[in-house]
């Protein structure tokens, strides 16, 4: 159902597109017609290897969603268990997720060069800024009866951690990881500015750069459309995940 | 639950205990100079106003909240945190929703400190599934059920790690009356076949006549004992007692004098705001 709705929702969206071209509201310098976008997609795919464009950003992401996540994990847990700590580092983690990520990328230059590791470094603060709040909100929400009943019933503090904090955070970082794999296909073409010959972002940038407008349209929807297909399989995954969950 | 009890053996003891909260908004006494026993075997219900402060008596019983003054032993020795020797229901049953039916009556067993029960488990979890009317649902989720069936799920888990004594917290406050009526009748069944020693804390004079040996009537904030009512009617109970007249009488005495407390703590909160 949400399939065909989908289908619908973007045949749609390209036929108010295809009209607008067809009524030449823009110029259609500007505004390429769609035919002319996905031919320009079936060229570069062939030709101009965009598949690769299409894994190195997509890797670039995964990569930078878990490394974001592995560290957001255990600081969220502590930030939401002690409240203390909180108190004393939330004011930090909320200046820092305050700035865009692009703001930084001089910074990441200076820092570390324009290899991978810089575009990756963004990519991971994005994940990490974006998912432990997620986190540490979550942890902060489980219900004290939890608690309190496994320590009725004898529960040791790693098994209260193990078989009560896991499982009831999960529904909190499966959000986590999507929120973050959705802020870093945001940022990736900010990271991509810092000297990537390759990517999506790149695409976008080539095509900037020798103004060809399909290109620039040819990039953006792929970057669309992967966000897309990847935030479907995680949301697959965490319906799979989370079936005792009451559907809200 | 025998109302024969002759030198019944104490096991929880009561002695001077206050208990005063520190907030934001200054200091609250809510538990001043409690005393009382509770024998093997014996069900005792508190009936008192809501915030009178008897879930917090029953806290320190269970070990999440400790007494400033005075002292609460459990078979001689102080009360040092939770435990498994005591099994907690809580008004708001805290089932896990992540687990199964099966899987949270078993929870309590597969924990280290309940080893020696663990081996037979699986008879356990069914022996309580049968008892609690949940067979057929091992499988479900707790979503799945209804207020009542979540209820008697947390009295299942709560049971098969075979605490001796219970602490009921308005166990069945949130229920329907026939679901409620059925709880109880189900609670009895389960004592009469294990005996275990029971604190209930209720808003229902009815239920507490109903399944208590004892009454202990609880004043207004900050608690103190007020009146011990000695149920007198025999065991097993069943619900025509509630119709005649003895209990009648006894309900409508015991309403008067609760209603008055309720009634001082209204005007306590009152001034408060």
């Amino acid at each position: 159902m949400s399939m065909l709705a989908g289908i619908a929702s973007f045949s749609t969206l390209g036929a108010v597109w295809g009209v607008i071209w067809w009524l030449n509201l823009f110029d259609r310098g500007l505004l390429p017609a769609p035919w002319e976008v996905l031919n320009v997609l079936t060229v570069q795919m062939t030709e101009k290897e965009l598949w690769l464009d299409i894994l190195l950003s997509a890797r670039r992401v995964v990569v930078g969603v878990f490394c974001g996540l592995a560290i957001a994990l255990p600081v969220g847990f502590i930030l939401g268990w002690y409240k203390s700590v909180r108190a004393f580092i939330d004011p930090v983690i909320n200046f820092f997720r305050a700035l865009p990520p692009i703001a930084l990328i001089p910074l990441v230059i200076v820092y570390f060069g324009i290899g991978e590791l810089a575009r990756l470094s963004v990519l991971i603060y994005a994940a990490f800024f974006s998912s432990v709040i997620v986190i540490y909100e979550g942890i902060k929400m489980i219900p004290p009866i939890y608690i309190r009943v496994s320590k009725a019933l004898g529960a040791t503090d790693f098994e209260i951690f193990k078989r009560i904090v896991v499982p009831a955070a999960l529904p909190h970082v499966l959000t986590a990881f999507r929120v973050s794999t959705g802020v870093c296909w945001t940022t990736l073409v900010a990271a991509e500015l810092v000297a990537a010959e390759r990517g999506l972002g790149a695409v976008i940038v080539n095509g900037q750069n020798f103004f060809q407008v399909p290109v620039i349209f040819v990039g953006i929807i792929m970057i669309g459309a992967v966000a897309v297909i990847m935030d479907q399989l995680l949301r697959y995954a965490t319906a799979h995940l989370l079936t005792w969950q009451e559907s809200i | 639950m025998n109302t024969q009890q002759q030198e019944a053996r104490e096991r929880v003891i009561f002695k001077n205990v206050s208990k005063t909260y520190h907030g934001d908004h200054g200091s609250v006494k809510v538990v001043e100079d409690v005393s009382f026993n509770l024998a093997e075997g014996e069900f005792v219900s508190l009936i008192g106003p809501s915030g009178c402060g008897k879930t917090t008596m029953l806290q320190m019983l269970a070990g999440f909240v400790t007494p400033d003054t005075g002292s609460i032993t459990l078979d001689g020795a102080a009360i040092k945190g939770p435990g498994s020797d005591r099994g907690v229901i809580f008004q708001e049953y805290g089932v896990f929703p992540w687990l199964t039916v099966q899987k949270n009556i078993e929870f309590g067993l597969s924990l280290s400190c309940n080893k020696r029960l663990g081996s037979n488990s699986k008879e356990i979890v069914s022996h309580y599934l049968k008892l609690m009317h949940l067979n057929g649902f091992e499988n479900a989720y707790p979503k799945h059920l209804s207020g009542g069936m979540r209820q008697r799920l947390a009295l299942a888990r709560a049971y098969a790690v075979n605490p001796n004594i219970l602490l009921m917290d308005e166990p069945f406050g949130a229920l329907d009356a026939q679901t409620r009526l059925a709880l109880q009748l189900q609670l009895m069944e389960v004592l009469t076949e294990e005996q275990k020693t029971v604190l209930l804390i209720t808003h229902s004079v009815e239920e507490a006549i109903f399944l208590s040996n004892r009454i202990l009537i609880i004043s207004a904030r900050p608690s103190q004992i007020l009146r011990v009512v000695d149920v007198p009617f025999p065991y097993p109970r069943t619900p025509e007692l509630t119709a005649t007249p003895e209990f009648q009488k006894l309900r409508l005495e015991l309403e008067e004098l609760s209603m008055q407390q309720y009634a001082k703590q209204q005007e306590l909160a009152a001034e408060e705001q």
